[in-house]
């Protein structure tokens, strides 16, 4: 129990180093979702993705030469190992993906076909209706809960920061062009849900707080002495989490890549947007418009 | 506390730890692998209206059927064929290791087709009683049919009335053959040879047995994934899961002293519970699954966490221990649930979110949530409970540092 054996730190003073770091991540955010986009996988664009393994190394750019003679030089090449790459392409007939592996055959050697996805546009359509739904749900669910559970102020704070966090990891999906697939989108939904979290918890110490309080402290300086309070909980449950997550990150294959890449930037935005968005705002609409306690 | 209790709560305990063990133990092929993880086909199938043939109630479960036919003759084991809404088909096949053959087989309609010189139709596929790989005279794969009694007279007829002439085979509108009738055939039986290879002429065989689909069928959807590939998500998976406890494992001691050394204990019965409860539901593990698995071994501490840091708040304010322990483990409760109902809120819509894999992500999230907030919350105390004496014995010479 030696470690981060903090003593106070005034979060809440410097709210607007917060804020600007806050804005300058969101406006980057929109931008980059506004001119790069998200870099939707099959799942929701459509179009075919091929694996191929190769019994040698081979370079992306005799790929991307095979690629271009069979009329396909708009597809997005990604390797995968040394020896295997992944081919993002329109969706493609039999017969022209029979023609791809024939004609990647005879220029690079032996190659095998080891995943394969396929999503026509009546599938990704449902798919994109389907994850639509399960956003609009998580965050209704979402909404229901923190009103059933907090007073007006700290509920609204609570869901600026956690819409906050969505754009900052929807912006960082696309500014490091991370695919955007099915199974990220539940590794969005998931870290909302559970990031929300850390913002009840420190609105619940300050409405405990605000019961004791004594006379001499200010709102500011008691929900900054909150923030103090839960500051080593707040890290300790998203380190925990995070550490398997940085496992996977690192250990856990390219597979899951994107994934863990999605779980990592939600918990670590939403700790930080707990800590110095939620309860800063509370502090600046208090400013604004004391409330009779 | 009520301590008189807790002989019975420990014997639980160790119990469910003993039941799970045996439930887990041996681990060979017990949990259900999605077919990401085992390798396989999953493909969907759209019945296509077309004017020649409009998709009706009666023709998608005659494709249904046919597809069943063929999938048997490729001899998968365990293949799921069933039908989604109205005119969609979903079929599984695990550990096919050939996926181009797969839809090759499964989604061609094969029509088969003999046509005289001028394009009559003198049979179809429907007349056929059998199709078998032969070869010819130099050894190249020839299909061999026979007609049923019908399909032999007409063949007769026609083959009389062409002798001299060309009979044109064709696959689904595309000629494949097209040999010149040498002499009238009585006995029913042809040959296509169509300069074919092996494995062309064992896939039409197949089809020409299984019969052609009533209707046009497209693949609307294919997710196939080799057998190695399988196997590596899982390789790299177990190991992130076993690196991402241990760093878990390392960091409570570390942090908490004792009661981190609870939490640990209270982590490995987590890890062992969540595996025997998803061998006994018989849940499909998939690769975001996997994934899943490991964010929860992160989330399992959390509710120590806050029970922990509620004790130290409480001894701070000159609590004896045990009424430390009593009051961080109530007051942490509501806390607890809150996390869990808002990640619970997330896990369960993502059921809603169409595909398998991340079904199965929604699957091993709920499942670990709620087997964590028992280990984390009724485990963890038991054993603080337990061993309160060298726990407390630890926290009082620290006592100074808190």
């Amino acid at each position: 129990m030696k470690f981060l054996k903090l003593q106070s730190i005034d979060f809440i003073g410097h709210r607007k180093v917060a804020y600007g770091i806050s804005i300058f991540l969101i406006v980057i955010s929109v931008l980059s979702l506004g001119i790069q986009k998200l870099n939707y996988g099959v799942d929701f664009a459509g179009g075919t993705l091929l694996q191929y393994r190769f019994s040698r190394e081979v370079s992306i750019e005799e790929i991307r030469d095979v690629l271009a003679e069979q009329g396909l030089a708009k597809s997005v090449i990604q390797r995968f190992s040394p020896q295997e790459f992944v081919i993002r392409t329109v969706k493609l007939g039999e017969e022209e993906k029979k023609a791809l592996e024939t004609s990647l055959g005879e220029k690079l050697g032996e190659v095998q076909l080891v995943r394969i996805e396929e999503v026509g546009p009546a599938i990704s359509l449902d798919l994109r209706r389907a994850g639509f739904i399960a956003f609009l749900g998580a965050i209704a669910g979402i909404l229901v809960y923190v009103s059933l559970r907090f007073e007006f102020r700290p509920a609204v704070t609570s869901v600026i920061a956690l819409i906050h966090d969505g754009i900052v990891v929807l912006g960082l999906l696309s500014l490091f062009q991370r695919e955007f697939t099915a199974p990220v989108l539940a590794a969005i939904l998931t870290v909302l849900g559970y990031s929300i979290n850390d913002s009840i918890v420190l609105m619940d110490r300050v409405r405990e707080n605000l019961k004791l309080r004594k006379k001499e402290e200010s709102f500011t300086g008691l929900v900054n002495r909150s923030i103090n309070e839960m500051l080593s909980r707040t890290i300790n449950t998203s380190l925990t989490t995070l550490l398997p997550v940085i496992a996977l990150l690192f250990f856990g294959g390219k597979m899951l890549q994107d994934f863990a890449f999605t779980l990592f930037a939600g918990i670590v935005v939403g700790t930080y947007s707990s800590i110095f968005i939620a309860s800063s705002l509370l502090v600046d609409w208090e400013a604004r418009s004391p409330r009779r306690r | 506390m009520k301590r008189k209790n807790l002989p019975w709560k420990l014997i639980v305990t160790l119990a469910l730890v003993v039941i799970a063990l045996l439930v887990v133990f041996p681990l060979d092929n017990k949990i259900r692998l999605g077919l990401d993880l085992k390798g396989g086909s999953h493909i969907v199938l759209q019945c296509v209206d077309t004017p020649e043939a409009p998709v009706d109630e009666d023709s998608v479960r005659r494709v249904l059927e046919i597809i069943r036919n063929r999938v048997d003759q490729l001899g998968v084991s365990e293949p799921v064929i069933v039908r989604q809404g109205q005119d969609r088909i979903l079929v599984q096949l695990p550990g096919i290791t050939d996926p181009a053959r797969a839809v090759e087989i499964i989604g061609k309609t094969a029509l088969l087709e003999f046509k005289d010189e001028e394009g009559n139709v003198i049979l179809t596929g429907a007349n056929l009683k059998n199709a078998q790989v032969q070869y010819d005279r130099i050894g190249r794969p020839v299909v061999a049919i026979t007609f049923d009694s019908e399909g032999a007279k007409a063949f007769a007829k026609a083959t009389t009335a062409n002798v001299g002439r060309h009979i044109g085979i064709y696959l689904d509108g595309k000629l494949i053959s097209n040999p010149v009738v040498q002499e009238p055939i009585l006995r029913g039986e042809a040959q296509i040879s169509g300069r074919f290879t092996l494995e062309e002429a064992q896939n039409l065989a197949i089809l020409l047995r299984a019969g052609a689909l009533p209707v046009k069928v497209e693949v609307i959807e294919n997710r196939s994934v080799g057998p190695t590939l399988g196997r590596d998500s899982i390789n790299y998976g177990v190991r992130a899961a076993i690196i991402g406890a241990i760093l878990v494992l390392i960091f409570m001691p570390i942090y908490y002293g004792r009661l981190g050394v609870i939490a640990d204990l209270a982590l490995l019965c987590y890890g062992i519970f969540l595996l025997a409860l998803f061998i006994a539901l018989k849940a499909t593990l998939t690769l975001p699954g996997i994934a899943g698995l490991i964010l929860t071994l992160g989330m399992a501490v959390d509710a120590n966490v806050l029970i922990f840091e509620r004790i130290k708040e409480e001894f701070r304010l000159g609590k004896t221990w045990r009424a430390s322990v009593e009051a961080g483990f109530r007051k942490a409760f509501r806390t607890i649930l809150d996390s869990n109902l808002t990640t619970l809120i997330a896990a369960v819509l993502l059921f809603s979110l169409g595909s398998g894999p991340v079904k199965g992500f929604g699957v091993t999230l709920s499942l670990g949530i709620l087997c964590s907030m028992f280990t984390g919350i009724w485990v963890t105390r038991t054993l603080v409970e337990a061993l309160a004496g060298w726990v407390g014995s630890n926290v009082k010479t620290e006592k100074a540092d808190v």
